[in-house]
C-alpha cells in the first residue's frame, strides 16, 4: 500500500510557505560617538534577554563595524525592536534583509 | 569609611546616591532642561481623537533640531515615507515616555532621596543617555573630538559643557556598571 501523500506536486505552496519562517526583516543597531559600550551591552541584554557573551559580541560589532544586526522576525516585531531601541537612545534602523 | 562617590551599590537591589547639593542641583536643572526639550507638541485640537488617543500623532516630522533628530531618528534608511510612518506612530509616545524618565529624576532629587529603587534605575539610565547625547550633538562629539573637547581653554563656552558631558558619562558608566545582568 502506498503512503505516499494524496496531494499533488505544485499544490503545496513551498515558496510562500518559506517566504513566512524565513524572519524577512532585521533590526540594525548602528555605531554613534557618544553611546557608552557598557550601556550598549546592558540594553541588549535587558531587552532582548541575550547572554552577557552574545550581548558583548554584538557591543563590539557595532563598535568595530559601525553596525550589527541585532534581531530579526517580522516587520511588526522589527517595529517594537526599534522604537525600544530609540527609547533607550540606542541609534536603529529596520530593514528587509537582504 | 569613605562612601563611594556617585552611585553605589545599596540595599535589596536599590543604588544608592552619594552627591554633593550642588551636583544634585546640577542634576535637577539639567533633567528640567531635558524634560521640557523633548515635550511632545501640545495635541492639535482638530486631530483626529482615537488617533491621539493611541498615541498616532499626524503632525510628527523629522525634528529640525540635531540633537532631537539624533534622540528621535529615521527608522528606515531609504525609505522617507515609510520612516514618516514610523514616526507618526511611535515620536509622541518615545517623547512621553522620555519625559517621564527626566520626572522620575526630578522627583527623586526634590524630595532629597537617597537612593535610586530597582525600578526606577531605567529612569535614570534613560535620562543620563539622553542628556549625554543631547550635549554630544551640541558639542558635535566624534569617536575622536574626546581629546580635543578636554583640552578646550576654560573660556572656550564649550568647556562647560564637556565637563558636564564627561561627569555624566563618568555617572552613567558607575550606573550601568552597578545594575548589568549577570
Amino acid at each position: 500500500m502506498s503512503i505516499a501523500p494524496t496531494v499533488a506536486p505544485g499544490e503545496i505552496e513551498l515558496a510562500a510557505l518559506s517566504e513566512e519562517t524565513e524572519r524577512p526583516w532585521i533590526t540594525l543597531v548602528w555605531n554613534d560617538p557618544v553611546n557608552l559600550m557598557s550601556y550598549v551591552t546592558y540594553v541588549f541584554m535587558t531587552y532582548f534577554h541575550y547572554d552577557r557573551a552574545k550581548a558583548e559580541l554584538l557591543m563590539l560589532d557595532v563598535h568595530e563595524k559601525g553596525r550589527a544586526v541585532v534581531s530579526s522576525g517580522s516587520r511588526e516585531e522589527m517595529e517594537r525592536d526599534v522604537t525600544a531601541m530609540h527609547g533607550y537612545g540606542l541609534w536603529a534602523t529596520m530593514q528587509k534583509d537582504s | 569609611m569613605a562612601k563611594a562617590y556617585g552611585f553605589a551599590k545599596g540595599r535589596r537591589g536599590a543604588v544608592s546616591i552619594n552627591l554633593d547639593e550642588p551636583e544634585r542641583e546640577l542634576l535637577r536643572s539639567l533633567a528640567r532642561q531635558i524634560e521640557e526639550f523633548v515635550a511632545p507638541d501640545p495635541l492639535d485640537p482638530d486631530a483626529d481623537p482615537l488617533a491621539a488617543l493611541v498615541g498616532i500623532d499626524e503632525t510628527a516630522e523629522v525634528p529640525d533640531d540635531p540633537a532631537l533628530a539624533r534622540l528621535f531618528p529615521d527608522a528606515f534608511i531609504d525609505d522617507d515615507e515609510a520612516s514618516a510612518d514610523f514616526r507618526r506612530f511611535t515620536e509622541r509616545s518615545l517623547r512621553e515616555a522620555k519625559v517621564a524618565h527626566a520626572q522620575v529624576v526630578i522627583a527623586a532629587l526634590e524630595r532629597g532621596a537617597s537612593d535610586i529603587p530597582k525600578d526606577q534605575v531605567g529612569a535614570w539610565l534613560g535620562f543620563l543617555n539622553d542628556t549625554r547625547l543631547t550635549l554630544g550633538s551640541r558639542l558635535d562629539m566624534t569617536e575622536d573630538s574626546h581629546d580635543a573637547l578636554a583640552s578646550l581653554p576654560e573660556d572656550d563656552p564649550r568647556a562647560g559643557l564637556f565637563h558636564v558631558y564627561d561627569w555624566l558619562t563618568y555617572l552613567q558608566d558607575t550606573l550601568v556598571r552597578l545594575v548589568m545582568p549577570r
